[in-house]
């Protein structure tokens, strides 16, 4: 086929536009969160003291972590489902939640005397929450993964990774409405590696699926 | 003349956007041009792929993802990059690795289009082969017989909006499969 007869093909279908990647992303958000939320009310279900949770210092500062980290993977993963070349690609704002959870380590540290504080990071529910936040993400990682490949990723990896950390964030975010530990020592030691396991599936999975 | 190159283009690419046939072919047959003024100057030292490999192989992913261009946006660069993105990406596929720095295309000049065929019969018949039924005999029709969408649809007793579909689904399809051969 001459590069004509392609153009000739190619244009001939000039008149069935996909949406953006953004219009996808606008779908598939929505649908990540319910189904998080959805899979936490048939499995775990909230924690029965929320209310009173919710007047402490801690839990509500879990949510100030992970929703900053849902802001920015989104401004990133966003971005990066365009083939732009940009000086600001916005990778430095994922330093945003790592930053905020410094602070409350940092508040946690004088806080609390220091013998409490390895019971603080182990908490009592580690293991759940290792297997729980990834499985929380699943249905969301795919979601955005399908985002990733309506766009145009220069780094299908990193953009794969941008994926997982939505994902992670939204898990993160319903799995710790259930989650008993609300110290940010437990939130470091099992929150990251958790978020972590879906943004290394994420990386390995946007390399196999966004190639283009 | 790059900023005359960008004002067309983009007007091009916003009429096509907006379903005129016409100004789309006019779009990719510039496009095309200035990909292959840089693929040829590229690609000169006894290169496993021609400078027209890169051009069918871009045009194909510019289609494939024209969606991801904004019209508040250049469309230069958005050209040069999905070209790159795919010249690095063939050289890949092909077992060579290729640097590609951005500003070359700075200094390109369109260059008219050799008249041999690139896309290989036997190429295109192996990607028309994973396509379903429908599908296929659409794009077939259209690609490969040239027939129009109307002279398709009658040839398919098929409503012209569903021959619309299955070809372009079916081209969505090829282009994915240029883009994962290993």
């Amino acid at each position: 086929m001459n590069t004509d007869d392609l153009i000739r093909t190619l244009s001939a279908d000039a008149g069935l536009q996909r949406p953006s990647p953004t219009a996808s992303l606008l779908v598939a958000l929505p649908l990540a969160l319910v189904a998080a939320a959805v899979f936490l009310v048939l499995t775990l279900g909230v924690r029965a003291d929320l209310a009173a949770a919710l007047g402490t210092l801690r839990f509500p500062f879990k949510f100030v972590v992970t929703l900053s980290l849902l802001a920015s993977a989104l401004m990133v993963f966003r971005h990066a489902l365009y083939p732009v070349d940009s000086a600001h690609p916005g990778w430095p704002w994922l330093l945003l939640a790592p930053a905020v959870l410094g602070l409350g380590i940092i508040a946690e540290l004088i806080a609390t005397p220091a013998p409490g504080w390895q019971m603080l990071a182990q908490g009592k529910n580690a293991l759940l929450c290792l297997t729980m936040i990834p499985a929380f993400g699943a249905i969301p990682l795919g979601l955005m993964l399908w985002v990733l490949r309506q766009g145009a990723p220069l780094r299908p990896g990193l953009a794969g990774i941008g994926a997982g950390l939505v994902a992670g964030a939204i898990a993160a975010t319903f799995y710790a409405m259930h989650c008993p530990d609300d110290s940010p020592f437990f939130l470091a030691t099992w929150y990251i590696p958790a978020i972590g396991l879906l943004a290394a599936a994420g990386g390995v999975l946007g390399r196999v699926l966004a190639r283009w | 003349m790059h900023s005359t190159d960008e004002d067309k283009l983009a007007r091009l690419m916003t009429a096509a956007v907006d379903g005129d046939e016409t100004a789309y072919a006019e779009f990719l047959r510039c496009a095309g041009a200035i990909i292959r003024g840089f693929a040829r100057r590229k690609l000169a030292e006894g290169a496993v792929v021609g400078p027209e490999d890169i051009v069918q192989e871009t045009l194909l992913a510019i289609h494939a993802k024209r969606h991801t261009w904004r019209r508040s946006e250049p469309i230069l660069p958005w050209i040069f990059t999905i070209t790159r993105y795919k010249v690095v990406d063939v050289f890949r596929r092909n077992g060579k690795r290729i640097f590609v720095d951005v500003e070359t295309f700075a200094e390109e000049l369109a260059a008219p289009e050799p008249t041999e065929p690139v896309l290989g019969e036997r190429q295109m018949q192996a990607a028309l082969g994973s396509l379903s039924e429908g599908q296929r005999r659409v794009v077939h029709a259209i690609a490969v017989e040239g027939r129009t969408i109307p002279e398709t649809a009658a040839a398919f007793n098929m409503k012209e909006p569903a021959v619309r579909v299955a070809f372009h689904r079916g081209l969505a399809a090829l282009a994915a499969r240029f883009g994962r051969q290993t």
